[in-house]
């Protein structure tokens, strides 16, 4: 970058502060980003990114503290006034019609029109198409969004911000939803973007991904502006301890396993999705005590279903679960739960929590009805209480009250107690189902050390996440879950290779699927394009 | 952000400003409705004539409180029916068939045991009221358990069946002769009659003792937190292997069962069971749940609240020259606050809870949702 005389950062945000009653969300932040650079945002959850960058887009108005584009100070009215000064916003859940084609997506909004009361279509699937060029990821304007990958929308969602003629891009947690195959192919568009004078915003608590894409990071912890650094001068353990404040232990002591005999046993199970399609093809593996198994895959492809018939949410549509020797397929959830099956759900709010309940109603959700918590059919509510103190100092759940809702605690502090609950018995079993997902670091690190202790008393884990670095770091054996079937079942780290791993999550270790819709001239391959896009659910 | 779960007070607040909006709202209605009494002028007073007349005759005297005690009796009983299915989720607008059944099935026990004592007489036909009424809930709460149907549509569907099936079956089969109209027989020694000059009865009590029931129920006993859980979130229920479709059935059931009462003892009072039995208490039952929060002593001060206005209507017609009629019109505008409940808070600068399902929410959540289990 040519930085003699240098002119003035294209963006430069000075002194932003903005405070919502009892909290000050934005305190005093600057940041400034040059043309062509990529600027990554790093924070943990509720450290102040997202409000920075509502400030940014006009959604919020800061009570202090001035906003500069090319050295000018700019006020940002609204969206619409942030998007007319060229700043384009990436949310990583996609704001996108799957019914309608690419070009009209992109036009939505910003329709170019040929006359009053007609779009114009050719003017405007040539610039789509030009713009794709430019960029380096060419695609056909007509194709259908629904029918296109996660991967590619999320380049359609690019490709309206630059249709409107963004000069800044702000990316939300872009790779949240990727594959890691995918996650490569769009930081080569990032970059490419940045080449031809982009200025990217790029926002992520992920550490390893900042240090690959980034040309500056700044850090961000409650509110306030911690540090910048180049990647080329920081490494992830100073980042995660700016990030939260404290020393972080980032990869948990693993320590050796000792796995004894099968305690979970699946064997030739088939389930159905709701849709009535077969989601689990004949699978069979089993978990040893002492042991967690990972589960690799891209979301939706089959993990679900075959969770919810571990667990007897859904029935199976054949094949047996056993636990501990003793054929469980037709028991109902409670028998499980009573048979030592623990369970960690991935959707914690949908299933793991009712909000409005206490904390303490909360942690005894699942063994009410037991003594001491009742006695007959009357609650004991003093046991109950006396439970949910304990817990909550055992598993440092942050909350005033046991009496609070569960509603109120953060996402961290949610799960904990989802956690408490389950990890609080005697278990044969456990299935972990995205024990970590959109949590920070501290709470990760949390987690996670207490699975490895269960794991050493003897419980056998069966941990599913969509994050390839989560099943990296903790399983001892990891099976790759595609397209309903486990396509490989490997051995942990050391032996594990991650490219391996990813690239048999992305194809099922077959040849290279289908093209892209455009007849790919980015040159990458290209997962099916007909999978599920399931998703972020949280 | 960490806040102290809901206090009562904060419970109160919606309602009370209901209430007093309502009454703001219903006192421009009364002063346009001097423009047709007797003087045909405007008389801006007279909100506050019809008010004062309407508490001195709910609460003026022995005679009127007894009165309200008696009017707001089936009122508990049917927000009770409304309430306790709210807490599950449910929305239970099928109280009115439910009253028709335990009232019917009332009368026709007080004929069957026309020999037999007060003391057993009273109680058996309040049982089978009662068991009625739990039967007309369980067929909605059967419905949406195992084939999705929502409540809201068979319990209106329901209502109309019950409605026409038992005036037919008066009209017919149970007919007594001698009447002018159709009707049963009495129900002989199971009539609820008034003690010590007033319209008191003995079915005050079963109602009254229905309160702190439901209250244990709701939140002392593993069943009630099944209710809540399943009402609050079904999915967690069913993750913790609860069984929704099982307990949204026996919440059906139960609901029925406190409007069966209420039917009963309606018609015990009245000493037979008429071909045409109509009585709003069925549906005043939704905004008396409403009022209360869905919390069962909540139920027990609105319904006395409504109870109030109903026995202290006629003198209100006859001082103010106000028709009585004006009570529905309350009542209406006081759902209606509740309902709009955002809107109370605009008018009066109240910050909205964060979290938790209202009442109100769980109506609208549930409908065309797939039933989980």
């Amino acid at each position: 970058m040519s930085v003699a005389q240098s002119p003035p950062p294209r963006l430069q945000m000075r002194g932003i502060t903005k405070r919502y009653p009892g909290v000050v969300a934005n305190n005093h932040i600057d940041l400034d980003v040059k043309a062509g650079e990529i600027h990554a945002l790093l924070g943990e959850n509720g450290a102040g990114k997202t409000t920075l960058m509502n400030v940014l887009f006009g959604l919020a108005r800061p009570d202090e503290g001035e906003i500069l584009l090319d050295g000018q100070p700019v006020q940002i009215a609204d969206p619409a006034d942030a998007i007319a000064r060229g700043i384009g916003m990436v949310h990583q859940h996609f704001m996108l019609i799957p019914v309608l084609t690419v070009a009209e997506n992109i036009l939505l909004g910003a329709e170019t029109m040929a006359n009053p009361i007609f779009l114009d279509r050719r003017e405007a699937r040539r610039r789509i198409t030009e713009l794709g060029k430019r960029f380096g990821f060419e695609i056909d304007p007509d194709a259908r969004v629904g029918s296109l990958s996660v991967g590619w929308q999320q380049r359609v969602e690019i490709l309206k911000a630059l249709y409107r003629q963004a000069r800044i891009l702000v990316l939300d947690e872009p790779t949240a939803v990727l594959t890691p195959q995918e996650t490569v192919e769009i930081f080569a568009v990032l970059r490419r973007l940045a080449a031809e004078g982009q200025s990217i915003i790029f926002i992520s608590h992920k550490l390893y991904e900042v240090l690959e894409i980034a040309d500056r990071i700044t850090v961000i912890r409650r509110g306030e502006v911690v540090g910048t650094r180049q990647p080329s001068q920081t490494n992830e353990d100073e980042l995660a301890e700016l990030m939260v404040g404290r020393e972080v232990q980032l990869a948990v002591e693993r320590g050796t396993s000792h796995p004894a005999e099968p305690v979970l046993t699946i064997e030739n199970l088939k389930v159905r999705s709701d849709r009535g399609q077969e989601a689990v093809r004949d699978v069979s593996f089993s978990v040893r005590a002492g042991e967690i198994l990972g589960i690799a895959g891209v979301a939706g492809n089959g993990q679900d279903e075959l969770i919810e018939a571990i667990t007897g949410l859904r029935r199976s549509a054949g094949g047996t679960v056993s636990l501990t020797g003793q054929d469980i397929t037709s028991w109902s959830v409670r028998e499980r739960r009573e048979h030592g099956l623990g369970y960690v759900p991935g959707d914690r709010q949908k299933y793991g929590l009712v909000l409005g309940f206490p904390i303490s109603d909360n942690l005894v959700l699942t063994q009410y009805y037991n003594r001491p918590f009742a006695r007959g059919i009357q609650r004991e509510d003093a046991a109950i209480e006396k439970w949910a103190r304990d817990r909550i100092e055992q598993f440092d759940i942050r909350t005033p009250s046991w009496a609070a809702s569960a509603g109120n605690l953060s996402g961290g502090n949610q799960q904990k107690v989802i956690v408490a609950r389950e990890f609080s018995r005697d278990l044969k079993a456990l299935v972990l189902d995205q024990p970590t997902r959109g949590l920070d670091v501290g709470s990760i690190e949390f987690i996670h050390k207490q699975a490895i202790r269960k794991r050493d008393d003897g419980t056998g884990i069966l941990l599913v996440s969509a994050e390839l670095d989560e099943i990296l770091e903790l399983s001892d054996r990891i099976a790759v879950m595609y397209r309903g079937e486990i396509v490989a079942l490997v051995d942990g780290r050391p032996t594990a290779n991650k490219e391996e791993i990813g690239l048999l999550m992305a194809t099922g270790g077959r040849a290279p699927a289908e093209q892209p819709p455009n007849g790919g001239t980015s040159g990458q391959t290209e997962t099916a394009t007909d999978m599920p896009v399931k998703g972020a659910k949280s | 952000m960490i806040s102290r779960p809901r206090s009562y007070v904060g419970l109160l607040v919606v309602p009370a400003l209901s209430i007093l909006l309502a009454l703001l709202v219903a006192s421009v209605i009364i002063i346009a409705s001097s423009l047709i009494g007797p003087e045909k002028k405007i008389n801006l007073l007279l909100p506050l004539v019809a008010y004062r007349s309407l508490l001195a005759g709910s609460f003026g005297n022995f005679k009127g409180i007894a009165n309200t005690i008696v009017a707001a009796t089936p009122l508990m009983l049917t927000g009770l029916a409304v309430g306790v299915g709210l807490k599950a989720g449910l929305f239970n607008i099928g109280a009115t068939g439910q009253v028709l059944m335990g009232g019917f099935a009332a009368s026709l026990t007080g004929v069957l045991l026309t020999g037999a004592s007060p003391w057993i007489a009273i109680p058996a036909a309040l049982l089978v009221g009662m068991l009625a009424g739990a039967l007309a809930g369980f067929i909605p709460g059967f419905l949406k358990a195992f084939t999705g149907a929502h409540e809201v549509v068979t319990t209106i569907m329901l209502n109309a069946l019950v409605q026409l099936l038992v005036s037919g079956l008066v009209n017919d089969v149970f007919r007594a002769p001698g009447f002018s109209f159709a009707r049963t027989a009495p129900v002989g020694n199971a009539e609820l009659t008034g003690v010590a000059g007033t319209n008191l009865h003995f079915g005050v009590i079963f109602a009254l003792v229905c309160i702190p029931i439901s209250y244990w129920l709701l939140w002392r006993t593993t069943v009630g937190f099944e209710i809540r859980a399943v009402g609050a979130n079904p999915t967690a229920a069913l993750y913790a292997g609860m069984k929704p479709r099982r307990t949204m059935m026996l919440t059906m059931s139960i609901c029925g069962a406190f409007a069966g009462l209420a039917g009963a003892i309606e018609v015990l009072r009245l000493g037979y069971y008429p071909a045409v039995f109509g009585t709003s208490i069925g549906f005043d039952g939704i905004t008396v749940a409403l009022l209360g929060q869905s919390h069962p002593f909540g139920i027990m001060l609105s319904a006395l609240l409504l109870g109030a206005m109903r026995a202290g209507a006629p003198l209100m017609q006859i001082q103010a020259r106000v028709p009585v009629e004006i009570i529905d019109v309350i009542q209406g505008i006081i759902l209606i606050f509740l309902a709009a409940e955002i809107v109370v808070r605009k008018i009066f600068r109240l910050r909205t809870p964060q979290e938790g399902t209202g009442e109100l929410q769980t109506i609208t959540r549930t409908y065309g949702e797939k039933v989980v289990g």
